[in-house]
């Protein structure tokens, strides 16, 4: 069976579609100025695509090692960069999840009257991006698209967010912004080092870079390597965020319209863990394992890494449980989640580095555990966070308020909601046998024998998460009912329910049987470390 | 095609019935209709008026639709239970052990071994696979007239047949991950129900205070799991635990923390995973939850306390037994850290709770107090080894528990009949009442005002409609891990409650002292409350309870005979705890039936005539428990015991001899011999506390206004017990303040003011040195002269603004920002290159 689109390569049209996409809708909606056209026709495009990239997961076969459905042209010969696309397991499982929320951010964008045909071809755009770098298998290529992406994000946060939106959108792309420069150093150096682009072949180049004399550019190649892993880790810090890089999540997701929202948590922040994932973590696995002495504290990077994980996980716990801005507890919850998946990285990087070093296995099984668990968290946080702010959306378009002390007792009158609202927090809250736990089990069972004493401090966290979901739970919807709202519609609109609906049922059958997505991961993470034994 | 009449494959079905029920409910009979708030027969009860808004109220079909769904999936789940339990019976005694059922499928593909997910029965399961469904059934039963008025009755069928779904599923789990999951789902569901009436203050503090104190537990339990997990490469029970090698390779491994003072891999797993259960079964320290629990409705509270989530805490360390054990002997007298943990924490939490129920007054806070002191009984004997009294005091303290919370609420429901009667026939007499207030010495003077609506709230536990107003009254004093308790009330403008100040008399259906002479408003609830109470007491021979505290007492004399110390200790503090238990378990029977009614409401309390269908459904199970809790004790009689041994084990006892085959051979406990002292003990205990009991309330009964006279012998003691030992109060100011104020710290103090005050400050540096060049080229292009006065002018103007967002400048900073970040990184990587 092949997948290619007017014989174009599936991947390439997942890329190329959405903004084509977003001009039609764009020109349409200038030709009939109806906003309905608008919507159902971004919405038919996203389902389209959607639908494709589910073909493209199933279609990916897990078993076959490399990158398959690869497309390779030319595309900037003169320093070696080419349009190389190709998905992993890993990949596959995001494109997925790309796929899956658009079309539910869409369906939620229908609420947008302020032009809506821009609004909806912004988030159409986006998806180019979140795409590219997905299935880019080219540094440039990467490079690119994770750049591209932030532009319709940052309009769609300045022109259609909360109160606070020119800050949240400014703050929001100066930082993203300004931590890629080193990684934009950092991948020139690199590049025209090789003299190509193209990850694959970088992952043997660079880490076994030695110069003559170990001297690159009148310095220490060591050096020059840590630096350059610098770069890039400091871009892919921000966007995950690792603590203390996440101040601009909470004013740029509470600041978006839901629908932004729901793609900056559900999607962009996977776009920096997949970054350490596919770039971080092969490219530098000596640097990881390096000494490093911050403080007088002598520790790896990996270590320093999985202490900010660790930070992350209980700090934005904490954080989350001193808000009552609903969607600034949402947004703290996710630098709370993405802590667990910054711990599987760091774990992940604390062994590879080592197999790479030393060639010391032992830890291997842990790894592969802990690597599957944080993109397993991956996929579940964008599940979960999307539902989340979807929620949070919907009772802030009801209530025009987010300051959670004027909700209370709100389940009296939208039983449904409440019911939904219940069902996601506790995903989000990780309950067993919701999709949360699986990943966030998998990372602390890999974290345990690698930092245990750090593993110990974020049960701390954990512990939190439990808190401040309770706090949402009881503040919108336990307590007597706040007459204030006695005459407003409440309940969930059928709109919300059914975009809503498609996460409740995975986050359901991803915590009852993760075995439906975990071989695709896990068949990838496994080649990824036996390259190395 | 998987034949699922195999008793390897059947265990599946088990738990899908009560879960599809939930499904089935949530998704298809649970449609509501819309009736003014003011109702008082649709939306009463439990429930604020909302000035007559209207109110989604479950419809009539989808009420009857429920419970028959409910009950479906409950009797289902019963059915198939008891199917497997009498297939593992026929295998024998002996034979079923070495064999069991189970199967498993791949759950996660994880590297080179995957993760297998399944189910097993073994002897352990049996008597909780007997139990567990049967006292599910019963709860459902009764709760078809519990609820039957209630607005919200689909959503408690839906949310009990989750709970009984995550129970049986914990029982028939084949891993450690599997039961996990049914206990954190009973966690969510426990939350929900003791939340159940969520308008109400007390209901939603006590949801998340159960839910927040268990998962301090859970998340340490969890490190148990994942420990044990690396260590092994599996959580299968099986493999882990009927496993001499692993078990053995587990003993000799030190611990990854604290493996310097001697602790083994399975010692630290093993106090890990007894966290776990000091959490979900209420234990010292983490049993402040349990009390408040009483909150939700009370067929929850049996189902919490009997059937499912403390139970499923002591099931989970019965199970783990092994692990606990590995590199001791106890009955040699060498003890392994898990071990001594559950001995101190299940032999104090014993007496400690027993200590407090003595001074409650509410009818269902004493018996929760009885229930963590009853688990603590269960933890105890597990620490000195006695696997297999342990288990049986679990079965039966489940039956005679459910019945007691079932009758609790029997008389709880007749007590607020006699209410609505009261009020219906303009009984206006509450001049008694008043005098009550000197029965509720708990508001010492020195803790301040905000006490007083705490002591009060304790007593309105049950809550009755008329207290919403507590919401804005004690805010803060007592708010728990919400957390934004104390703005809610003030930042309030639209509060609910304004209408409920009308009522400014409180009468509380749970307080004993205002009940008196119900025995003959409600016989058949006096009976059975009699049965359980006695049970509970441990009444010689004729009760389940004394056989399974006399198998504990009996194993501890074993122990305490060869003069070890764990043993010696758990024998007197359970003797001491079980005289307690009976004391007040006569207290409790006396102030509640016998005597004179001592208020209007008492005299008529009822259950609404002997046919109606509330009568019916509240009392049948009643009966059927009390069967159980007299006679489920038989199946564990020694061999040896005069009289009783003959007749009803007369070759061995058929409890201890089928359910030690769980355990591998080498690590069988030893059947104690009959030894007198023991059952005198447990005859002395049960008998002079029940006298002690009946000689203080029962020979002259309490009448109206008259003290308890427990205020006048204990004296300043009294305060303490009735409030716990300041508990509550302590870990408020301990632990809930602190972390409210960490977690404002954190987001104001540490992400607002450290990391943005210096981003900001970075952006204004930018921006001035930004102004700086701009000025400067003013001053080169204007000349020196006018220049630099009006340069000088424009930047002072400009510092005013500096926060303007414009992007060129917070380029710029990040510029700066990102090369001193790359400079510092640099001197570091060169620090190390030069090493």
């Amino acid at each position: 069976m092949t997948l290619d689109v007017f014989g174009f390569n599936p991947l390439t049209v997942l890329i190329f579609a959405p903004a084509l996409g977003a001009l039609l809708v764009l020109g349409v909606a200038s030709l009939i100025p109806s906003k309905w056209i608008a919507r159902w026709l971004s919405l038919g495009i996203s389902v389209g695509i959607g639908v494709l990239a589910t073909l493209v997961f199933f279609a990916y076969n897990r078993e076959v090692p490399g990158y398959q459905m690869v497309t390779l042209g030319q595309w900037f010969p003169t320093i070696g960069s080419s349009w190389h696309l190709g998905i992993d397991g890993i990949s596959a499982a995001m494109i997925l999840l790309t796929g899956l929320l658009v079309p539910l951010a869409i369906l939620i964008s229908w609420e947008i009257e302020d032009r809506p045909a821009v609004h909806l071809a912004l988030i159409l755009f986006f998806q180019t991006g979140l795409m590219g770098v997905f299935v880019a298998v080219d540094l440039l290529i990467f490079f690119l698209f994770y750049e591209l992406s932030l532009v319709p994000i940052y309009f769609l946060i300045k022109e259609w967010g909360g109160k606070n939106r020119q800050y949240a959108s400014t703050k929001f792309f100066i930082y993203s912004i300004g931590g890629t420069l080193g990684m934009l150093l950092a991948t020139q150096l690199i590049g025209l080092t090789a003299g190509t682009f193209d990850i694959e072949a970088l992952t043997t180049f660079w880490p076994a870079f030695n110069p003559e004399g170990g001297l690159f550019l009148g310095a220490d190649i060591q050096t020059v390597k840590a630096l350059a892993f610098i770069g890039f880790l400091v871009a892919f810090c921000i966007k995950v965020p690792v603590w203390p890089f996440h101040t601009w999540l909470p004013d740029a997701h509470s600041e978006a319209p839901t629908a932004g929202s729901m793609l900056l948590a559900g999607v962009m922040l996977k776009l920096g863990a997949y970054g350490f994932i596919r770039l971080v973590v092969p490219l530098f696995p000596d640097v990881w394992v390096a000494e490093v002495s911050l403080l007088g504290i002598q520790a790896t990077w990996a270590g320093v890494f999985a202490f900010l994980a660790m930070l992350g996980i209980v700090l934005g716990a904490f954080a989350a449980f001193g808000q009552n801005d609903i969607k600034r507890l949402v947004a703290y919850s996710s630098v709370n989640h993405m802590g667990f998946v910054a711990m599987g990285i760091a774990v992940m990087a604390a062994v590879y580095g080592e197999m790479y070093v030393n060639g010391l296995a032992n830890n291997m099984q842990d790894a592969i555990i802990a690597t599957n668990g944080a993109v397993m968290q991956m996929f579940n946080h964008g599940l979960s966070s999307a539902g989340m702010f979807l929620l949070a959306g919907a009772i802030y378009h009801k209530t025009h308020t987010r300051d959670m002390r004027e909700y209370g007792g709100l389940w009296v009158k939208a039983p449904i909601y409440g019911g939904v609202f219940i069902f996601t927090s506790m995903a989000s809250l990780g309950l067993p046998g919701l999709n949360g736990f699986v990943g966030e089990f998998l990372v602390v069972r890999g974290a345990w024998p690698v930092f245990t004493a750090l593993t110990v401090i974020s049960m701390i966290g954990l512990l939190f998460t439990g808190s401040y979901i309770l706090k949402g739970i009881r503040a919108v919807l336990q307590g007597p009912f706040n007459l204030h709202w006695q005459d407003y519609d409440l309940e969930i609109e059928r709109r919300e329910f059914i975009a809503i609906a498609p996460l409740l049922v995975l986050m359901l059958i991803t915590g009852l049987f993760p075995n439906w997505i975990l071989p695709v991961i896990n068949d990838t993470v496994t080649r990824i470390f036996a390259s190395l034994g | 095609m998987i034949n699922f009449s195999d008793p390897n494959f059947l265990p599946w079905l088990i738990p899908v019935g009560p879960l599809l029920a939930f499904v089935i409910i949530v998704l298809l009979t649970n449609r509501s209709r819309l009736v003014p708030a003011t109702d008082r027969h649709e939306y009463g009860g439990h429930h604020p008026e909302y000035n007559g808004m209207l109110v989604p109220v479950v419809s009539p079909s989808s009420r009857v639709l429920s419970i028959v769904v409910g009950m479906s999936g409950a009797v289902a789940a019963w059915l198939m239970s008891w199917k497997v339990v009498f297939d593992a019976l026929a295998v024998g005694t002996g034979t079923f052990g070495k064999s069991v059922f189970g199967s498993s499928v791949e759950w996660m593909a994880l590297g080179d071994r995957p993760f297998t997910m399944g189910v097993l029965i073994d002897p352990l399961t049996i008597p909780l696979l007997f139990m567990v469904p049967l006292a599910v059934l019963m709860i459902f039963i009764y709760s078809i007239g519990y609820m039957a008025h209630d607005p919200r009755q689909a959503r408690f069928f839906a949310l009990i047949s989750l709970f009984a779904g995550a129970m049986l599923t914990l029982v028939v789990a084949d891993n450690l991950l599997l039961l996990f999951v049914g206990w954190e789902v009973m966690g969510l569901c426990s939350f929900m129900l003791i939340g159940f009436w969520f308008e109400k203050h007390s209901a939603y503090k006590a949801a998340v205070k159960a839910f927040t104190t268990t998962r301090v537990a859970d998340v340490i339990m969890l490190l148990g799991i994942v420990y044990l997990y690396s260590q092994t490469g599996t959580l299968s029970f099986r493999e882990i635990l009927y496993n001499q090698e692993v078990l053995a390779q587990l003993a000799g491994t030190p611990a990854l923390l604290f493996g310097g003072l001697g602790i083994s891999a399975s010692g630290l797993i093993g106090m890990f995973l007894i966290i776990g259960t000091v959490g979900k079964s209420a234990q010292f320290p983490l049993h402040v939850w349990l009390p408040d629990a009483m909150e939700g409705p009370t067929p929850v509270s049996a189902m919490i306390h009997a059937a499912a989530m403390v139970s499923a805490g002591v099931y989970a360390v019965i199970r783990m037994y092994p692990l606990f054990e590995a590199g001791g002997h106890p009955h040699a007298g060498e003890f392994t850290s898990p071990l001594l943990l559950m001995t101190f924490v299940g032999g104090f939490t014993a007496l400690f709770a027993a200590t407090i129920a003595i001074a409650q007054n509410d009818v269902k806070k004493v018996l929760a107090y009885s229930t963590i002191s009853q688990l603590g009984f269960m933890v105890a004997a597990l620490g000195i080894g006695a696997y297999i009294a342990a288990t049986f005091h679990l079965i039966t303290h489940a039956f005679f528990k459910a019945l007691l919370f079932m009758a609790s609420g029997s008389v709880i429901h007749a007590m607020e009949h006699g209410e609505h009667h009261v009020h219906e026939h303009g009984h206006g007499d509450h001049g008694h009442h008043g005098d009550h207030d000197e029965d509720y010495p708990v508001a010492p003077a020195s803790i301040g005002g905000g006490r007083m609506e705490l002591a009060y709230e304790a007593h309105d536990g049950h809550g009755h409609g008329h207290h919403h107003d507590e919401h804005g009254a004690d805010h803060g004093e007592f708010d728990d891990v919400g957390g934004i308790g104390d703005e809610h009330g003030s930042h309030h403008p639209h509060d609910a409650h304004a209408h409920t100040q009308a009522h400014d008399h409180h009468f509380d259906p749970q307080d004993m002292m205002n009940m008196g002479g119900l025995k003959d408003r409600i016989p058949v609830t006096f009976i059975t409350f009699v049965i359980g109470g006695l049970s509970l007491a441990g009444f010689p021979l004729i009760t389940a309870g004394f056989w399974s505290k006399d198998e504990i007492l009996a194993d501890a004399w074993l122990g305490l005979t060869e003069g070890f110390g764990p043993q010696i200790f758990v024998f007197f503090i359970l003797a001491l705890a079980a005289f307690l238990t009976a004391f007040y378990t006569a207290r409790q029977l006396c102030l509640t039936f016998l005597g004179e009614p001592r208020t209007e409401e008492a005299k008529h309390a009822g259950l609404g005539g002997p046919r109606s269908v509330i009568s019916i459904t509240m009392q049948l199970p009643l009966v059927i428990l009390a069967v159980f809790a007299l006679f489920a004790g038989f199946v564990g009689v020694p061999p040896d015991f005069p009289i009783f041994g003959a007749l009803f084990s007369p070759e061995v006892n058929p409890f201890f001899e089928f359910v030690k085959y769980s355990l591998l051979v080498e690590i069988q406990p030893p059947k104690p011999p009959f030894s007198v002292w023991p059952v005198l003990t447990s005859f002395a205990v049960a008998l002079g506390g029940l006298a002690l009991g009946y000689w203080m309330y029962g020979r002259k009964p309490l009448t109206a206004g008259q003290p308890d006279p427990m205020i006048k012998i204990l004296g300043p003691l009294y305060n303490v017990l009735k409030n716990k030992y300041y508990f509550d109060e302590l870990y408020t100011i301990v632990f809930i303040r602190p972390s409210q104020a960490i977690a404002r710290v954190t987001s104001d103090f540490i992400d607002r003011g450290i990391i943005d005050g210096i981003l900001h400050f970075i952006a204004r540096a930018a921006n001035f040195i930004g102004d700086l060049l701009k000025v400067f080229n003013l001053w080169l292009i204007d000349g020196v002269g006018d220049g630099i006065p009006q340069g000088l002018g424009k930047l002072g103007e400009r510092l005013k603004f500096l926060q303007t967002g414009r992007i060129q400048q917070y380029l710029l900073l990040i510029a700066v920002f990102a090369l001193l970040i790359g400079l510092i990184f640099a001197a570091v990587s060169v620090g190390i290159a030069g090493n």
